[in-house]
């Protein structure tokens, strides 16, 4: 039963999410109060939530794409592209806060996300490019295009509907929230009940194999990377939204990199052909937690590089099986020299 | 007579002079040695990095711990001379060991637990980055007579053009890499493993110790760029060379250097460094432009250069065929 439970996949990342939890609950038991002000919960937890929706919904995207075998650097520069686009909408519209301009923004910057996933699915499926460089090429051009779009200023907007996105409360909780909840029922239904999830699998673990077992592997990797824009370009309107402005040289700055850990501490692997959407949103949830502990107990914010930088290793190690079998060979079989010579380079 | 593996070199070589020509004809004043020399000036760092890098490509990996690297050799080079008063003819040498050692490391991590270079340096370069911020978050600014010498020393060109000392010590680096990579068995094994590690283990190729000291290449050169980086800036702070890896990423890809490993020269990261420098420098005489149009033709760039290699790869593939 313990093996059983021990071998789960979201096994290892719940208790770093629980000791992370614990520490807090000792170091500080207010941690876990939540109080209702004016018809909305307050609390750290609903922080938590509220500050990661924007990583969340990132990391969902970058699991589908890793899980083709791919990686999108971009996804950080696409996020302040969408930003900028909405803020530069708003703001120039006589009339800031019409419920009309507001979706026409919504809707522009969503546009443009997707066409940015689609130039990387351009890039990676139909010319054969490696992911890494094919979204590197977007990832320093896009912060450019970003700041081209908003000059190089900061451009603040006064839109009660645009607020609502980020900073809003529907029922008792922060809008935001319910986006993230929306897109990852959606990605869940997608890929575990009806067979895309699986086309997806077969896809990162034999590109070629499936497309002469019938997959069409390039509209696969297409969907994955357009999917993962959109979802770059909606974290992009919430994080805007939520400070009511635009800064194309800091919005989603190293978003890449914290998405692509919570993909990673999830337990997806980066090989492709394996994916834990629930993993991944524990993942982020892991990744908001250490940096809102971080913030409360009055530890300096730039050590949380340094933390991460550990998480990264550890959790790494533990994912490499050489590491484990490094660990446990003292209790298995001998091995025959050759046969260790094979497989240590593999 | 031509070999077709040297077109993207050519093509590299091609395009700087094409661009260095149109800024001459655009602008008054950009047909100079100086304006030549300033290139190599103000990318003394960029072209040291981007060479490490390059064997680090060449070998089939990738290297995202050079920026903040360079950030972190400023950051203890000005800690140590200006904070603790060590001499800098201690504290040089100790960095520059400091970056083997760390590049070292992350190659061992790399090679013997198997983990994709990508995560390793990417852990690396948070790690670096937060050493920074542990020493200081404040930038520190350095005072000692060396540095500022090796700052402001001028050496005179003939045709009255000057250069620094760090340009030195960036040609310096070329130069060595050019003898490492094309006249040594290092050089040799890093290009076997590049194009395929599995035939280069079964060569008898050394693979553990080449591909570690690779990556103990790439930080030594990241830590000499950083001291050269701080020669330049005259401080240290944990901001500095923020996207670094990016440039020299760029850098390396517009040289012609196949990211998937095994081919690339050395040379072509020199000019690709040039490129960089040319576009920047142009933006700056147009003045009218902004600095983010560097980043725009840079991604531009990237995407005609990978273009160009998959052209020439197919056609080579198709001619195998035949």
């Amino acid at each position: 039963m313990w093996n059983r439970i021990s071998k789960h996949h979201l096994f290892w990342p719940l208790m770093v999410l629980a000791a992370l939890l614990l520490f807090n609950l000792i170091y500080k038991p207010a941690f876990f109060s939540i109080r209702i002000q004016g018809g909305h919960l307050y609390g750290s937890l609903i922080d938590i939530l509220n500050y990661g929706a924007p990583l969340i919904l990132v990391a969902i995207g970058m699991t589908l794409v890793i899980a083709t075998g791919g990686i999108d650097l971009s996804v950080g520069s696409i996020v302040a592209i969408s930003g900028a686009v909405a803020c530069l909408l708003v703001s120039k519209s006589a009339d800031q806060n019409s419920l009309g301009i507001v979706l026409t923004a919504v809707a522009v910057s969503l546009g443009l996300a997707i066409v940015c996933g689609l130039w990387n699915g351009v890039l990676v499926a139909g010319v054969g490019m490696q992911a890494i460089i094919a979204t590197l090429i977007l990832m320093v051009a896009g912060r450019g295009i970003a700041q081209l779009v908003t000059s190089g200023q900061i451009i603040t907007v006064s839109s009660n509907p645009y607020e609502y996105i980020g900073a809003g409360w529907l029922a008792l909780l922060p809008f935001s929230i319910f986006i993230v909840a929306a897109v990852w029922l959606a990605a869940a239904w997608l890929t575990r009940r009806t067979a895309l999830g699986l086309f997806i699998e077969s896809v990162g673990s034999n590109a070629t194999a499936s497309r002469l077992a019938g997959i069409r592997s390039r509209s696969v990797i297409f969907a994955v990377y357009i999917f993962c824009g959109l979802c770059a370009g909606m974290a992009g309107l919430i994080l805007s939204s939520n400070v009511s402005s635009a800064d194309g040289n800091n919005a989603g700055l190293w978003y890449e990199l914290d998405a692509i850990l919570a993909v990673v501490i999830g337990g997806t692997s980066l090989n492709g052909g394996r994916f834990y959407l629930s993993g991944t949103v524990v993942g982020a949830l892991i990744i908001q937690t250490l940096t809102t502990t971080i913030y409360m107990i009055g530890v300096p914010p730039e050590i949380t590089l340094v933390v991460k930088a550990f998480v990264v290793f550890a959790v790494c190690l533990v994912q490499s099986e050489k590491f484990r079998n490094v660990l446990t060979s003292k209790w298995r079989k001998r091995r025959y020299q050759a046969e260790r010579e094979v497989t240590h380079h593999v | 007579m031509f070999k077709r593996q040297y077109l993207p070199i050519l093509v590299t070589v091609g395009l700087f002079v094409l661009v260095f020509l149109a800024g001459s004809f655009r602008y008054t004043g950009f047909f100079s040695l100086q304006v030549l020399t300033n290139l190599l000036i103000d990318n003394a760092f960029l072209l040291i990095v981007a060479v490490g890098m390059t064997f680090v490509i060449v070998s089939g990996g990738i290297d995202l711990s050079v920026g903040s690297m360079v950030a972190l050799t400023t950051m203890l080079s000005a800690t140590l001379v200006e904070q603790q008063g060590w001499p800098p003819s201690v504290v040089i040498p100790l960095v520059l060991a400091f970056g083997c050692l760390y590049g070292f490391g992350m190659g061992a991590i790399i090679h013997y637990f198997n983990i994709q270079p990508f995560i390793v340096t990417l852990a690396g370069m948070f790690l670096a980055r937060g050493l920074c911020y542990i020493i200081s978050i404040n930038t520190i600014t350095i005072n000692d007579s060396f540095y500022k010498d090796m700052a402001m020393t001028k050496i005179q060109l003939p045709g009255g053009s000057f250069v620094s000392i760090s340009v030195i010590i960036a040609l310096a680096v070329v130069l060595l890499a050019l003898y490492l990579a094309h006249y040594t068995r290092f050089g040799r094994n890093t290009y076997a493993i590049g194009g395929s590690e599995q035939s280069a283990l079964l060569m008898g190729l050394p693979v553990a110790r080449t591909k570690m000291l690779v990556y103990a290449f790439s930080g030594f050169c990241s830590a000499l760029g950083g001291v050269v980086f701080t020669f330049y800036m005259l401080s240290g702070y944990g901001l500095h060379a923020v996207g670094l890896e990016l440039d020299a990423i760029a850098a390396v890809v517009i040289g012609g250097t196949l990211l998937t490993g095994g081919v690339g020269y050395v040379a072509g990261t020199f000019f690709g460094v040039l490129i960089l420098g040319v576009i920047q420098t142009i933006i700056n005489f147009e003045g009218t432009l902004s600095s983010w149009w560097t980043k725009i033709v840079i991604g531009v760039l990237l995407f005609l250069f990978i273009i160009l290699q998959r052209v020439i790869n197919v056609r080579a593939s198709k001619m195998k065929v035949i």
